[in-house]
């Protein structure tokens, strides 16, 4: 028995949503935080506010909670806690947890019960982060908008009546809105990066390989990538540490030479680094003017810190949305026929033979997109169209990814705006799906190429709408892109919503 | 010219196990024709002598032992089933 009394310990409030996923795994780790306080901060605040923005499409109330007393009781036994004790974290639909329904935001999953934990998934609890819930998604990730979602649209928590972005706008938008410190996404051509910039957040694209799959429903396999959303560069390195792991379920996974964590040095500055401004992604079609001047305005901050900067080229880059539409549509046509509406997912029961149970089930289940884009991959990859469609577009994918490498030979890293446009309104791209396709013109080419890639937030426009920079760096230089995002954030510093109350 | 015909999407829906209406096919006809158009671009670049990227470079495959293992929530896997009978997954008879 201690004869003399511990320090009270200061308490951090758990109603405030400006808290770190760093400074809550902290606080909860020395006991100056409980994490049933904080969780129940968040869960207040998405009883409140999510209502209106629909980020969630399910809060486990219960099991969050519980989740959080047992972080609280292993502190007071004496148990070792894990690097996110008690941290709210949110995730895209689009990845497993054991007994909960995910959807995909699609009605052919809308009563599928995971029957494993996501690799992902698993690595979070181990490390005691409490699973709060699981946010809106296009349908099977195939948007830019979160529009595609079979149940209802996002709203931009900066901008009612706008897009969040997508296909991970459930995730950007709940981390933007204070609903959780840290979420997961997925990203095959620019799903997490993309709705960051549009949300005023942290994405991150890691390596393709670097994070395991194994527990994310398929989309595009060759492409897709999990990564963190977050609010600071600090939390996206914490997140990256927890979840990067080789994992023998899949096999594209790979152990990445790592020094120390990827919060480690990221403090170093931008002194002496090489970054390079493609032409290319200054003019892409449609771009917004206020967001090319607060992106170029960002880069002269780092410029000023002493990094190097020059005018980069990736000649490709025009050819990159036709490639990726291609290419990730015939991964999907063949990833999504697994349903069948046999072994799970919705089914037509009435109708005649197999054959017709087949096409009905997916008739009915599948959205509007999602079929353009099985019907799209099936004809990529049909008889007679195979060679001028699906193998043309994988030769274009070597030249996109020649680019890069030619462009790292003299750079450390590339810098540019993550989406030509803040947020758009929502419904203003629907009708025209080759609008939308348009929106992911600067972050597809780093998903063909497979290397890493970061949204940071720029500024705001004159409309108070999010502005994003993108950093995109070679294949595992994670740590590179993270230093760089640091500086930016300790430069200028972020814009935050949701840190009242 | 890359327009495609009412007819050969109909084909490519059932290749694809698709069941779409009339109108479906129609609006697929018109969005799939102008996607299709705006990727004629690809053909300005000649790719005979590049090499196709299937996957990014490093990533090799890991061939291992195929041993099977238990998985722990089997019955949970055969719950999701909408037919089933027992531990089995029921299934339309497939020959003739």
């Amino acid at each position: 028995m201690s004869k003399t009394l511990p320090p009270k310990p200061r308490r951090l409030k758990g109603g405030d949503g400006a808290l770190s996923a760093a400074a809550i795994a902290s606080g909860v780790r020395s006991g100056e935080a409980s994490a049933e306080e904080i969780v129940r901060g968040r869960l207040d605040a998405i009883r409140k506010d999510d209502p209106t923005i629909k980020a969630f499409l399910a809060v486990f109330e219960d099991g969050a909670l519980e989740a959080a007393r047992a972080v609280d009781r292993k502190r007071r036994e004496g148990g070792k806690l894990g690097r996110l004790a008690g941290v709210p974290v949110a995730l895209k639909d689009n990845l497993l947890v054991t007994g909960t329904i995910s959807t995909c935001g699609s009605r052919i999953l809308e009563n599928y019960r995971s029957p494993y934990d996501a690799t992902v998934v698993g690595l979070l609890k181990s490390e005691d982060a409490v699973i709060i819930g699981k946010t809106n998604l296009d349908e099977f990730a195939m948007g830019s908008s979160t529009e595609n979602s079979s149940f209802f649209p996002t709203q931009n928590p900066w901008a009612p009546g706008h897009v969040p972005g997508g296909s991970s706008g459930g995730s950007a938008a709940a981390v933007a809105a204070g609903f959780a410190p840290v979420s997961l996404g997925s990203d095959t051509g620019g799903s997490i990066r993309q709705p960051a910039a549009l949300c005023g957040i942290v994405g991150l694209k890691p390596t393709y390989g670097l994070v395991s799959r194994y527990g994310l429903v398929a989309f595009a396999s060759s492409l897709d990538q999990i990564g963190p959303f977050s609010r600071t560069v600090e939390d996206s390195a914490l997140l990256l540490d927890v979840i990067a792991a080789k994992d023998p379920r899949d096999s594209t996974s790979k152990a990445a030479p790592r020094n120390g964590g990827y919060a480690e040095g990221i403090e170093t500055g931008v002194k002496g680094l090489r970054i390079g401004l493609p032409r290319q992604y200054f003019e892409a079609q449609g771009s917004d003017p206020e967001v090319v001047s607060s992106v170029r305005e960002s880069i002269r901050a780092l410029e000023a810190a002493g990094a190097v900067v020059a005018e980069a080229s990736l000649p490709h880059t025009d050819y990159a949305v036709s490639t990726y539409y291609l290419i990730a549509p015939a991964e999907a046509s063949s990833n999504l026929a697994r349903f069948d509406g046999v072994r799970y997912g919705l089914s037509e029961k009435n109708a005649p033979d197999l054959g017709a149970l087949y096409e009905e089930s997916r008739g009915v289940g599948f959205g509007a997109e999602v079929k353009r884009r099985i019907m799209l991959g099936t004809y990529a990859l049909s008889a007679g169209y195979h060679d001028a469609y699906y193998e043309k577009a994988n030769r274009v994918r070597t030249l996109i990814r020649r680019d890069f490498e030619e462009a790292f030979k003299s750079f450390d890293l590339l810098a540019a705006p993550t989406s030509p446009v803040p947020a758009f309104k929502m419904g203003e791209r629907m009708k025209d799906p080759l609008s939308m396709y348009l929106a992911d013109i600067l972050t597809i080419p780093a998903n063909l190429a497979g290397i890493p890639g970061i949204s940071v937030p720029s500024g705001l426009t004159s409309k108070g709408l999010p502005v994003g920079l993108q950093l995109l760096a070679p294949a595992f230089a994670e740590k590179t892109l993270l230093r760089a995002a640091f500086a930016l954030e300790s430069m200028r510093p972020f814009p935050r919503l949701g840190s009242r109350d | 010219m890359s327009s495609i015909s009412p007819e050969e999407v109909a084909k490519i829906a059932k290749l694809a196990r698709l069941k779409l209406s009339q109108d479906e096919i129609a609006l697929y006809q018109r969005q799939m024709s102008r996607i299709l158009d705006s990727m004629a671009k690809l053909r300005q670049l000649d790719t005979q002598a590049v090499p196709p990227t299937a996957s990014v470079p490093w990533i090799e495959p890991s061939p291992r032992e195929d041993e099977p293992a238990a998985f722990s929530n089997a019955s949970a896997l055969v719950a999701l089933a909408p037919e089933r009978e027992g531990p089995y997954f029921k299934v339309r008879k497939v020959i003739e």
